[in-house]
């Protein structure tokens, strides 16, 4: 009983095998290149799931759609603008360069800059205050009366 | 004025703050339909009751009307079927697209059901659905008298949807023409 138990669980894992459909390209750079699309196109469905990835009906006829258009011959371009012009640029999960994906490209480039920027004001303003820092250590900005005070208190604690 | 200068990353905190928070409010399946305002893509399919009849783009021109996108397995279109219903009874044009179904079943739902579309078009590979963009069915499309495709709604159209494809509807009829937008 016990073994066939075991027999019957280790059987079992093979009913459950994804969906993987089988394609045949005419050569291995158009192969390269169907991986390359459906890793970059995103499924409209099951939203963060690539085509590739992705077992959604929609998916896979997206991916049997880029496959016949491959073999149709038709250019990467081609097949991502037939994508983007059915489901918006919301299908590339490498958003193209226009007015509003300029932040988006450009946005942590200019962070860095900002970041930067910032970085050298502050230790040239530091440098330049140097001297004036060091002289104006031994006068704390404290007028006669509050000197008189913050001693006390410095006293007073060292009474404990 | 060095003092105001502190308080710019606490307002820069807020601004960040309130763009997130408004995020948290969106709706990430709700996809911005890539064919608003443009025309209704060709196709050439036959008709679900007739199987010789090839029905064309062309057929769903002259008035305003709506394009439900609907299949037998799916659960959300029998939800909706009844508001379809109402709407092709309240006068409107409605035309149906049967998306990767069978032939036998849907015509069996729509027997069973009532049919409140003036058209099926029958789409059994899903070549007019990857045409339009569908993801996932039900969606409802808004045409106007000229194929254009105006409004597009994804899920099921209960009352509410349907006052706000109505209102749409309307003003493509009466020739107003309200912007609709992208959602």
């Amino acid at each position: 009983m016990k073994r066939l138990i075991t027999l019957l669980i280790l059987l079992f894992p093979l009913t459950l095998q994804a969906a993987i459909d089988t394609y045949e390209f005419r050569d291995e750079e158009t192969r390269k290149r169907f991986l390359v699309l459906t890793a970059e196109l995103r499924c409209p469905k099951c939203q963060n799931q690539n085509l590739a990835d992705s077992n959604s009906p929609i998916a896979e006829d997206l991916r049997g759609e880029v496959y016949r258009m491959l073999e149709k011959g038709e250019s990467d371009t081609d097949i991502i603008d037939f994508m983007v012009v059915r489901y918006g640029e919301f299908v590339l999960y490498r958003p193209r360069l226009s007015s509003e994906t300029y932040l988006l490209w450009y946005g942590p480039a200019a962070l860095v800059v900002i970041g930067v920027v910032v970085v050298l004001l502050v230790t040239r303003r530091r440098r330049k205050n140097t001297g004036q820092v060091v002289e104006s250590e031994s006068s704390s900005g404290l007028d006669e009366a509050e000197q008189q005070r913050l001693k006390r208190l410095l006293d007073q604690d060292s009474d404990k | 004025m060095r003092r105001v200068l502190l308080f710019i990353p606490l307002v820069i905190f807020f601004a960040l703050g309130v763009f997130l928070w408004r995020g948290l409010q969106l709706d990430p399946t709700h996809l911005p339909s890539a064919l608003i305002d443009r025309p209704m893509p060709a196709f050439q399919l036959p008709s679900l009751y007739d199987e010789s009849r090839q029905l064309s783009e062309v057929d769903l021109k002259g008035k305003p009307a709506l394009l439900n996108v609907w299949a037998t397995w799916c659960p959300s279109c029998k939800q909706e079927h009844a508001q379809l219903n109402r709407i092709k009874d309240a006068g409107y044009t409605v035309y149906g697209v049967n998306y990767k179904d069978e032939r036998g079943k849907a015509k069996e739902w729509l027997r069973k059901y009532d049919d409140p579309y003036s058209l099926n078009v029958f789409d059994q590979a899903g070549t007019l659905g990857i045409d339009l963009g569908v993801y996932g069915a039900p969606e409802t499309y808004v045409l106007d008298s000229q194929g254009v495709i105006r409004y597009k709604h994804v899920g099921v159209v209960d009352e509410k949807v349907w006052q706000q494809l109505r209102s749409i509807m309307d003003g493509l009829e009466t020739g107003t023409d309200i912007q609709a937008g992208a959602q």
